[in-house]
């Protein structure tokens, strides 16, 4: 019973994720396509969690933390894309 | 380029509390590298994300203040700290990087496993992260 509910969020994942990408496709200004793609990140945690609860260990625990963090930061640097053209910059205060 | 200035202080306020939380996790995984997933390679990918982090949050020129470090000289070092290690088997007459370990009481830890791999490990964290800060440092400083 607990396999099927876990496997059951796991199709709920999936089907959201494919709908995520349907926005990633059609979105019709970059930004929806940037949103997107964060929450394409997150439900990737989310399952990542829910497939080291179905194999019973916890070695994929770091991985959640890791694609948090890079989803974190792959966001923010296309935010600031977005906003100023570029990413990084020389001198802030020219 | 846009003419106005803008504000990021949400960005640059989370940015100083969750680099901190980065480079701690980093250097977790760099000492969880033996027993559990983690090591040199992901523990220098975290470190570079979190300057990468600060970089975007702040500029190259704050970020060269911050760290005062040519990253260069950073992978040489790890490259040197890694061949010394492989090299260092030479002096008690075993083949060129092989390792060994021990029980040791440590004052704080209790008795700690302290293997030499860390060492080799710590060498390859310092390559990743000068070249990948190398990298995009090159990259970003160009006009």
């Amino acid at each position: 019973m607990f396999t099927f509910i876990l496997q059951l969020s796991l199709g709920i994942m999936a089907v959201s994720t494919l709908l995520y990408v349907i926005r990633v496709i059609k979105g019709p200004t970059v930004p929806d396509r940037v949103v997107a793609l964060d929450a394409i990140g997150i439900n990737l945690i989310a399952m990542t969690a829910l497939v080291s609860i179905l194999l019973k260990t916890t070695a994929f625990l770091d991985i959640i933390l890791l694609l948090g963090i890079l989803s974190f930061i792959g966001t923010i640097a296309f935010a600031k894309f977005l906003e100023k053209g570029e990413i990084i910059e020389n001198d802030r205060n020219r | 380029m846009r003419e106005h200035k803008t504000n990021d202080i949400i960005m640059q306020t989370v940015t100083k509390l969750v680099s901190f939380i980065i480079l701690l996790f980093s250097f977790y995984l760099f000492l969880s590298g033996h027993n559990a997933p983690g090591g040199g390679f992901v523990g220098g990918l975290i470190t570079s994300s979190a300057i990468v982090l600060l970089l975007l949050a702040f500029d190259l020129k704050t970020v060269q203040s911050i760290l005062p470090v040519n990253f260069i000289y950073v992978a040489g070092a790890g490259l040197l700290i890694a061949i010394a290690t492989g090299a260092g088997s030479f002096l008690f007459g075993a083949p060129f990087l092989s390792h060994t370990f021990g029980h040791f009481q440590l004052p704080l830890l209790g008795k700690t496993e302290l293997a030499t791999a860390t060492l080799f490990d710590l060498g390859v964290y310092l390559v990743v992260v000068g070249v990948t800060m190398t990298i995009i440092q090159t990259i970003g400083e160009e006009e």
